[in-house]
């Protein structure tokens, strides 16, 4: 695949919004004239790709899917977040039937995914406009950085400012591979469908996007955003984790705005004291 | 009238309420509820409105708490990891069904 333009890399006040939300979604960014077509295609089906294939070679039964992810905006965000020649580790039509009266469990995807310098991406294509009643993916700001195992989280039926998603035909949504997500309830008369792919990258993903704007202030306002459904002090705790990883993927491990990593590793080790002010020391002469 | 003709038929219904802190008091931030008369089918993703502001006025609406979870100190060498949600409370209501 061609190097995206620089136009159409993520910004780095973007790429903090993905750290913090573990998501980045693009309105529309597929044109009607694909959309139209999308439906016909998903319903054939997308032939299977092994685990492991390079994303230029991945889709070379499915012209679709290459326009798809040749798209400028899609690739420039593909490879701002996973880098250049990600492979692609899978992909599936998901449909939820038209009144189908079950909606999926809270879950992340695969087994729990700890890697906190490394992450994968999930690209989801909604080519029809999805409304609230046809179960758009529910999915949880700033889940991404919990260590839960699937559907362990099934017992979560709501989360206070959890994304019920409606959309626009065409929106593409990106996805951090740890964030809490399931297919709603489609109580509408319309079957809703969604393509997905998973990317694994191939590089350290370290400064992989447009970063003239890396000292914006706006990006520590991004990494320090709390969301409704956090508890007081475990909130605490994701800006601590999404900060250790704003520092992997920069580069940069001083980057520190609110303190929050710094003050709890300062472990200074330069004794100033001399031993003839110990008073304990001083106590052992005397005796 | 006989004992048995007396007796009602009750069914559970749960509330799962998942608070800011370990506070009853504390604001609530997630949500589950179980209807075992079946009369309706809460499910995931169904609504964004909590159904009480904090787990206090849940008891004031006539649900019984049954269990909180517990307060666990972190394992060592994972004080700072992010996992399940830390605060949350089990009620119930009993509601009887026609038999």
């Amino acid at each position: 695949m061609t190097q995206p333009h620089r136009k159409n890399l993520l910004t780095s006040v973007q790429m903090a919004q993905f750290v913090a939300t573990g998501s980045f979604r693009m309105d529309a960014v597929v044109p009607d004239e694909m959309n139209q077509q999308a439906i016909d295609v998903l319903k054939s089906g997308i032939p299977g790709v092994p685990y492991g294939t390079p994303l230029s070679e991945a889709f070379q039964d499915s012209e679709f899917v290459q326009r798809l992810v040749q798209l400028p905006e899609i690739a420039g965000a593909i490879h701002s977040l996973v880098g250049p020649e990600p492979t692609v580790d899978h992909h599936a039509v998901h449909i939820r039937k038209a009144h189908e009266g079950e909606a999926q469990n809270l879950h992340g995807d695969a087994i729990i995914d700890v890697r906190e310098d490394a992450f994968d991406v999930q690209l989801m294509y909604y080519p029809q406009e999805v409304t609230l009643e046809m179960g758009g993916t529910l999915s949880v700001p700033g889940s991404h950085l919990r260590r839960t195992n699937e559907s362990d989280t099934g017992r979560y039926q709501n989360l206070l400012g959890q994304t019920r998603l409606t959309c626009p035909a065409g929106t593409v949504v990106l996805l951090h591979h740890g964030i809490w997500h399931g297919g709603r309830k489609n109580d509408s008369a319309v079957d809703r469908y969604m393509f997905k792919i998973r990317f694994n990258p191939t590089v350290r993903q370290v400064r992989l996007w447009n970063t003239d704007d890396l000292y914006d202030e706006q990006v520590a306002r991004e990494l320090g955003q709390y969301f409704p459904w956090y508890e007081n002090a475990t909130g605490r705790l994701e800006i601590y984790n999404r900060v250790k990883l704003w520092q992997a993927i920069t580069g940069d491990d001083t980057y520190d705005p609110d303190y929050w990593v710094t003050r709890v590793s300062n472990r200074p080790r330069r004794v100033v004291a001399q031993r003839s002010l110990n008073p304990h020391a001083a106590k052992k002469e005397m005796a | 009238m006989t004992t048995a003709a007396v007796q009602q038929t009750v069914r559970q219904q749960v509330l799962v309420l998942y608070l800011a802190s370990s506070a009853l008091d504390s604001r609530t931030v997630g949500w589950s509820t179980y209807d075992g008369t079946g009369e309706t089918s809460p499910t995931t993703g169904d609504s964004d409105v909590p159904p009480y502001a904090n787990g206090l006025e849940a008891l004031k609406d006539g649900w019984r708490l049954f269990q909180a979870a517990q307060l666990l100190p972190p394992q060592p060498g994972h004080e700072y990891d992010v996992s399940f949600l830390k605060h949350e409370f089990f009620f119930e209501k009993l509601v009887p069904v026609t038999a």
